[in-house]
């Protein structure tokens, strides 16, 4: 059986976000092996591979929190390689965190007005209350809305059941309007029973954001992706829709073949 | 939709005052008449208090853990108090001076500590507060050194109410520029930059990634703190007329902290409660037991740790729910 073809299907303008050779070696751990990946605009696009294969580093070293030993990163088709993490984000580049990243003492109208306002450029006024911000608060308000977390606006997050946090972390990236939004382990930690919420509400994020999902639960992957990457001991295995992945022989003996065997 | 506005409302107006604000304000009024021979420690209370509230500013509310504030607290003593024992007596002018040479240093020595965190950070503060410490000590001729500053001469404020022995100018000076700082804070804290220092507090890493520039926003609270510290230690310098190494040492930064956590840490008003809690029963354990009194401030804070996380403030909110 012939492998499906590693190119990405050839697209009009910049990718949404894209890496060039990118590396990034630890000593003589190499976590990024010359990583070059496009992420198509509107894309749903999905990230696997086994643990230790690179993906959250892949994360880390596209949104700027880890520098690269080589290549570039581009978004929208400008590098930003240069960039801090916070001029990445002005980019329009969000991720989320594997093990929530929130304002845990916070409430979760605060934890997405924190995020908004920044968005805004606000977060710098002194002089005014945040309270009289109403426009930032009310588009916090609405954010919570469509991901049915009105009821919970008031109560600190981490009064609240995990899986209603897990969408939490997703609303606070939401809060900067992004153009590419990682997902790192969206439902991780999620009861499988509640799995489903946080794949309603990644399924109807936005068209228009190009969305990358890292996960380990395939259910999930290859219900919410159009594409996947296998990524193994950093560098991409293979590429493709998700029909040819789920078949590959090379895919199924690194990973899909390991989960079986649980 | 009764749901979204209800919300929306009370997050809204979180930052509006709430009657039991005026409660330290009342108490220190009634202090004044009701204790006309506690004057003089009021005023060092209410002076405290400042310095505690500056302390809140970046432990409460940025997350920064210092253990070297009494550098900005003594910097601004001192430069009142060299100020005032060289000619230049005008009180006013004394404060901001001091003030603007603490900020000073809060920012010069931000830029360089606030680049690390936690133990690092800690000892770094410490190490500021030291070499303040010394440089006073080792500048003698300027500072009086180990005996202290003397020969200050503070001018009326504004040329119209002198300071008299029984500490009613002072208290009252204090306790307006306490209410003018303690208004500053508060605009600060509801402020949309103010609610950005709590989610650094909260989660840096997340603020990092939501595109917040985070090692400014510690720097200009740092520096703001700082400001207000100096306040505090030139208030005290005023109204005691006299400058001593302590205010540079490890125990007053010590101390503040001891004080707010008492009260509540990044609250606002844990400051109010923690030390004059602190202050008068040190007072008064240091009359009865001479000797003995720290021993039952350390009994105080103990008692504090176990039954009252999250201090006295901590502590009736617990009870209130």
């Amino acid at each position: 059986m012939t492998p499906p073809a590693q190119a990405p299907p050839p697209q009009d303008g910049p990718a949404a976000l894209e890496t060039r050779g990118l590396c990034k070696s630890f000593g003589a751990l190499q976590v990024a092996a010359s990583i070059d990946f496009r992420l198509e605009r509107g894309a749903r696009h999905a990230l696997i591979g086994p643990n230790g294969a690179g993906k959250t580093s892949f994360v880390n070293l596209v949104t700027g929190a880890l520098p690269p030993s080589a290549g570039r990163i581009l978004v929208d088709g400008a590098d930003v390689t240069d960039l801090t993490q916070a001029a990445r984000v002005k980019r329009g580049l969000a991720r989320t965190f594997q093990i929530n990243a929130l304002f845990r003492r916070l409430s979760a109208l605060e934890n997405v007005t924190l995020a908004i306002a920044e968005r805004e450029g606000v977060a710098d006024d002194v002089l005014r209350p945040a309270g009289r911000h109403r426009r930032v608060i009310e588009e916090g308000f609405a954010l919570l809305e469509t991901l049915g977390l009105a009821d919970d606006a008031l109560n600190p997050v981490n009064t609240l059941a995990y899986g209603r946090q897990r969408l939490i972390e997703i609303a606070v990236a939401l809060g900067l309007a992004p153009k590419v939004l990682l997902l790192d382990e969206p439902a991780a930690g999620v009861p499988s029973s509640e799995t489903g919420l946080v794949a309603d509400v990644v399924e109807r994020l936005p068209a228009d954001i190009a969305v990358l999902i890292i996960d380990h639960d395939m259910d999930l992957v290859f219900r919410l992706a159009r594409r996947i990457t296998v990524m193994v001991e950093g560098r991409i295995l293979v590429e493709g829709p998700p029909e040819a992945i789920a078949g590959d022989p090379r895919v199924r003996q690194v990973y899909l073949g390991e989960r079986a065997h649980r | 939709m009764r749901v979204r506005h209800a919300a929306l409302d009370i997050f809204s107006r979180r930052h509006r005052y709430h009657p039991l604000e005026a409660l330290p304000w009342a108490a220190a009024v009634a202090a004044y008449v009701v204790f006309p021979s506690y004057l003089p420690l009021g005023a060092q209370i209410l002076a405290t208090i400042l310095f505690a509230l500056s302390a809140d500013l970046v432990l409460g509310y940025a997350g920064i853990v210092t253990l070297g504030h009494a550098a900005f607290f003594g910097t601004g003593a001192y430069t009142a108090g060299i100020l005032e024992a060289n000619g230049w007596g005008e009180p006013i002018t004394g404060l901001l001076a001091g003030a603007l040479a603490a900020a000073l240093i809060g920012l010069v020595s931000g830029l360089v500590v606030l680049r690390t965190t936690g133990l690092t950070l800690l000892m770094q503060t410490l190490v500021v507060a030291t070499l303040l410490y010394e440089t006073a000590n080792k500048a003698s001729s300027i500072t009086g050194g180990d005996d202290g500053l003397q020969g200050m001469v503070v001018w009326p404020i504004f040329g119209l109410f002198r300071f008299d022995m029984f500490g009613r100018t002072a208290y009252v000076y204090c306790l307006v520029v306490l209410f003018v700082c303690w208004w500053v804070a508060r605009h600060i804290v509801h402020s949309p930059f103010g609610r950005s220092l709590t989610g650094i507090r909260e989660n840096v890493l997340r603020m990092h990634a939501i595109g917040a520039p985070v090692v400014r926003r510690r720097l200009v609270i740092y520096t703001i703190s700082a400001g207000f510290a100096g306040i505090a230690g030139a208030l005290i310098a005023q109204t005691t007329q006299f400058v001593g190494l302590t205010t540079l040492s490890l125990e007053r930064s010590g101390g503040v902290l001891i004080m707010l956590i008492i009260g509540g840490v990044g609250r606002l008003y844990g400051a109010f409660i923690g030390v004059p809690l602190y202050m008068i029963a040190q007072n008064r354990f240091s009359e009865i037991e001479p000797v003995y009194w720290y021993f039952w401030i350390g009994l105080l804070m103990v008692i504090v740790v176990v039954f009252a996380r999250g201090g006295v403030l901590g502590l009736l909110d617990r009870l209130r729910r």
